[in-house]
């Protein structure tokens, strides 16, 4: 069975390729080199015209997981907004989506029909590990994973505290990663949220935790450290202290300092990116940020964009959501403090046009988007849900590719926040090629998914076809055909066919003695046996849906 | 050559017969709580089920074979205007299942518990909450404010293992304990190892909101210089002063109610009352709920419905789309109108409620019927006879439980698979 896409106009930035025009073959859901004549063609599919990306991959969404379903629970009434056509704000198009909270089936349907063909859930709090792959295994349609979320929980922290060599560190967080089935670690307001329970209210980056006087700064450090030595591919998925706090860049600058030269991505940057000029104490601090970025080759970042309308936050940052409460819209949060572990904290919000500091983080984004000059080391993200709900991507991209139209939101936002903001003097208009680096091949590469993100011989046929459009979000919101591993489960914008992903992973070896202690642990202080908070591979895999798939990391391509 | 009897997992074994799902039991060999074990819950829920008689389906109770009952239960949903599934008593697989197939129906869904779980979710969808999971209650918590319940009556080993343990991560001392609206009698287990008594407040459980939002009020200090009352439903305004600094002079006071204890009209405001008052006090120092589940897989259900469905439990299929209403889908309200009812009950023998219409009962073996429904599908039970996922009271921790011993027994998730199989 083999399949030819004939005349594909391909954009495959890892292999150079800016629009050439090629022949690609699929069979048993790879991409193969060009079969011999004598070789029969089942399926031929004229695609003369069309743009041919690999499937999109969302390397940050907030896809499943028990702050995911608070949200749900916490706000009924967003359901019906999946039926609203009426914008919510004044810049608003069709593409701009304001349903935040999907099911699990729709997540998936929703992802797919836009070309996404992989999302991955980037707060797996441990103890919540078997709810999040429960979830993500009731995604269908794409594939998934996701980080583990670790710097908060009393393990760690004790072994911080207590000195302990950064080769136990090591064990432990290799531990995390087989444990839980996760491809990556973050850390959420790096002992910040552990500091909470401990009644602070803030902690910068060498402020020490009230009870155990280790700072965020040394979390980071040893996290980092951690996953780079492990050969994890993923470098640490860093969400800065201070989040959504005027003045915070200052942080956001010092964290990328104290990374010493270990590779680290700092996840919606947008949050972190705020200065505290001019008469309303809130300014924009994207220069200063990109600027950094650019300098700093070893960090890459996402956006976290904000788009206007209905959304609700849902974080494992309970210190900083307990103080974003007060702007809860409606009026109602639900804060956790979780197992030991981590905490989380879910809010509605409702980002409007007209209010200066909505405008502003809208803007904000945006000169960080245009500003950071490498496309490889920035991503598209609206951290789903919490600056909008990822189906506002299409849109999103439009603003990005097209100046004209981006200036034309600019001047109906609020007045004060334009004259806050230098975003008409940036004249960039991102590239079809551009596009193809930060959705596909930049967050394989970033993730270490070897055979995605690219139209490689031997990658996985996840292929979508666009129709080239002047609108680039009517394009990106319906693309003609969706391929999953070689079958072709989108046409014309709908699934015409539902399939089930696999979960990625990465399993870093590690001395198995850690579990003694960690065993000792659990005994005396945990609620649930070590045993039962392992998650087995069956668990995932049981229904016959589910698959695991591990990835190596950067030690074996050194070796191979 | 294959084992008739594999060997049995004695370890880690979770037990689903409250909401703590302790997985620390000393089974035995034959899956046998040892006699000395403290939690007479779990010996009850694991010796009901493993003596279980094996027994066939029926049909108007007559036995027959699985099959024929369910194409006599299938007959029943097809030629149903207005389904209801109630009761619900299982886990996330048997949920999975259950769902589709109500689409299928375009059935109405509640849970057995949902008259008390539903107090705490319009309670938390009117306002939000702040919670805490058993983890932090054990490692953290020094002061346990108990609110109209004795906590043990539905969590037996509550006492035991969050807050007479003798580790904790910070040292903490001896939690002290405080009992607010519950009877002097039901407070033995509030007393401390080492002897000392619980505090205890005693009043009327409907004066709850008067009582809780005087104690809002006193946060305020203008509030607390103005009043007049010497006090409030019986408990003198001293001693709700030295409640409010007792709980404000905590490290970490975690506030303990259960939604089902609140069996009032509209307690949803009296749980709203507590979960105000954390707010409240969160403000300056650190305080956590923690609210009692009822049990029969009633987180596991709701969680489980709310990501694959968009909503909590008592919601309805029509039309291609959901709806959502806590009123008028409860089981006593939809029982009026609806010409066919799917019981679900798994972990316990609970009969279906009177209903003059075809039920259909997929459940535990020993349930015992007044009257035969009209289709009869004895289950395997969670933890004993059939392995799945269930989640825990505070709703953070999803765990396995895992199959003890082998069953004649059809699994629940499969019997529903089939009989979705069944429908058009």
């Amino acid at each position: 069975m083999i399949t030819q896409l004939k005349n594909a106009r391909v954009f495959d930035p890892a292999h150079k390729k800016n629009g050439v025009v090629e022949d690609i073959y699929i069979s048993q859901g790879r991409i193969v080199a060009k079969p011999s004549d004598t070789i029969k063609i089942s399926t031929s599919l004229d695609l003369s015209g069309k743009v041919v990306m690999a499937g999109a991959i969302d390397m940050h969404s907030h896809i499943g997981g028990g702050k995911t379903n608070i949200a749900r629970m916490l706000l009924p009434e967003f359901q019906a907004s999946k039926h609203y056509s009426e914008p919510e704000a004044h810049i608003c198009t069709p593409g701009c989506s304001h349903f935040a909270t999907p099911t699990s089936t729709e997540t998936g349907f929703r992802y797919i029909e836009m070309g996404y063909t992989a999302a991955f859930e980037p707060a797996l709090m441990p103890v919540n590990a078997r709810q999040a792959h429960l979830e993500m295994g009731d995604t269908p349609m794409i594939d998934k994973g996701a980080y583990a979320l670790l710097g908060n929980d009393d393990y760690f922290l004790r072994m911080l505290a207590s000195q302990q060599d950064q080769k136990a560190i090591n064990d432990y967080v290799a531990w995390i990663l087989h444990s839980t089935q996760s491809i990556g670690i973050k850390v959420v307001n790096p002992g910040g949220i552990n500091a909470f329970k401990f009644n602070q209210r803030r902690l910068d980056l060498d402020e020490k935790n009230r009870h155990y006087q280790v700072s965020p700064r040394q979390i980071l450090q040893s996290l980092s450290r951690a996953v780079h030595e492990l050969g994890v591919s993923k470098p640490l998925h860093v969400h800065c202290n201070n989040l959504g706090a005027a003045g915070n860049f200052q942080t956001t600058l010092d964290t990328m300092r104290a990374s010493d030269g270990i590779p680290m991505h700092l996840t919606h940057i947008q949050f972190h990116s705020y200065g505290k000029e001019g008469d309303k104490q809130f300014s924009s601090a994207a220069a200063e940020i990109a600027e950094a970025l650019n300098k700093n080759k070893h960090i890459t970042a996402d956006v976290g964009q904000i788009l206007f309308g209905q959304t609700v936050t849902a974080s494992g940052d309970s210190m900083m959501q307990h103080l974003n409460a007060r702007h809860a819209n409606p009026k109602k949060a639900v804060l956790m403090d979780i197992e030991c572990d981590a905490g989380c904290g879910v809010v509605p919000f409702k980002y409007r046009d007209q209010n200066y500091v909505n405008a502003l983080q809208w803007a904000i984004g945006l000169e960080l988007f245009l500003s950071v000059e490498d496309p490889w080391r920035i991503f598209l993200t609206t951290d789903h849900p919490n600056g909008a709900p990822f189906t506002s991507y299409p849109h999103l991209i439009r603003l990005l590719m097209d100046k004209s139209f981006r200036n034309d939101a600019f001047a109906k936002l609020n007045l004060d926040a334009q004259a806050m903001s230098n975003l008409l003097s940036l004249d960039r208009e991102y590239s079809l090629y551009d596009i193809a680096i930060m959705t596909r091949a930049g967050a394989a590469g970033l993730i270490g998914l070897k055979d995605r993100g690219h139209l490689g011989i031997g990658a996985a046929a996840d292929i979508t076809v666009y129709t080239d459009q002047a609108d680039r979000e009517a394009m990106f919101s319906k693309p003609d055909y969706v391929f999953k591993n070689g079958e072709l489960v989108v046409k014309d914008g709908k699934v015409v066919k539902v399939v089930w992903g696999a979960t990625h992973t990465s399993k870093p070896a590690f001395d198995v003695s850690v579990e003694k202690d960690l065993s000792d642990y659990f005994n005396k202080y945990q609620t649930m046996q070590l045993a039962n908070f392992k998650i087995n591979p069956d668990e995932i895999a049981d229904d016959g849906r589910g698959s695991i798939v591990v990835h190596s990391g950067k030690h074996s391509d050194e070796t191979a | 050559m294959t084992v008739a009897n594999p060997p049995i997992p004695t370890s880690h074994h979770t037990c689903p017969a409250c909401g703590l799902l302790c997985d620390d039991l000393p089974l035995d060999g034959q899956g046998s709580i040892s006699a000395s074990f403290s939690c007479a819950k779990s010996q009850r829920y694991f010796s009901q089920a493993a003596t279980a008689p094996s027994q066939p389906a029926s049909v108007n109770g007559q036995a027959c074979d699985l099959n024929t009952a369910l194409a006599a239960a299938a007959k029943i949903l097809q030629n149903s205007q207005q389904t209801l599934f109630a009761g619900l008593g299982t886990d996330v697989q048997g949920m999975r299942a259950i769902l589709p197939l109500a689409e299928k129906c375009q059935a109405t869904l509640d849970h057995m518990h949902s008259e008390s779980s539903v107090r705490n979710t319009l309670a938390m969808q009117n306002s939000g909450w702040q919670t805490t999971t058993l983890s932090e209650v054990k490692n953290r918590a020094d002061l346990i404010l108990a609110i109209g319940t004795d906590i043990v009556s539905s969590h037996p080993r509550f006492f035991e293992k969050l807050v007479w343990n003798k580790d904790s991560l910070f040292n903490k001392g001896t939690p002290h304990v405080v009992y607010l609206a519950v009877d002097e009698a039901d407070t033995q287990a509030g007393v401390a190892p080492d002897g000392t008594s619980p505090t205890v407040l005693a009043a009327d459980k409907k004066a709850l909101p008067a009582i809780l939002n005087s104690l809002i009020a006193m946060c305020n200090p203008a509030y607390a210089k103005s009043n007049k009352a010497a006090s409030v439903a019986g408990l003198s305004m001293a001693a709700l002063k030295a409640l409010l600094e007792k709980i404000q002079a905590a490290n970490y006071a975690v506030v303990v109610w259960s939604a089902s204890e609140l069996a009032y009209p509209h307690a949803e405001l009296t749980v709203q009352s507590i979960t105000q008052l954390i707010a409240k006090l969160n403000e300056q120092t650190r305080v956590a709920g923690l609210s009692l589940n009822s049990g029969d897989g009633d987180i596991s259900v709701n969680q489980t419905s709310t990501w694959l469905s968009g909503f909590p439990i008592r919601n309805r299929f029509k039309h291609q789309q959901v709806s959502y209403d806590t009123q008028h889908y409860s089981t006593a309200v939809q029982l009026k109108s609806c010409d066919a009812l799917l019981w679900v009950c798994t972990f316990n023998p609970k009969p279906p409620p009177n209903f003059a219409g075809p039920s259909i009962v997929i459940g535990h073996p020993n349930t015992q019927f007044e009257r035969p429904p009209a289709v009869f599908i004895p289950v395997g039970v969670p933890a004993v006879h059939d392995s799945g996922t269930v989640f825990r009271m505070d709703g953070s921790i999803a765990l396995p439980v895992k199959k003890l011993q082998a069953s004649q027994h059809p699994r629940l998730f499969e019997v529903i698979n089939q009989l979705a199989g069944l429908m058009p």
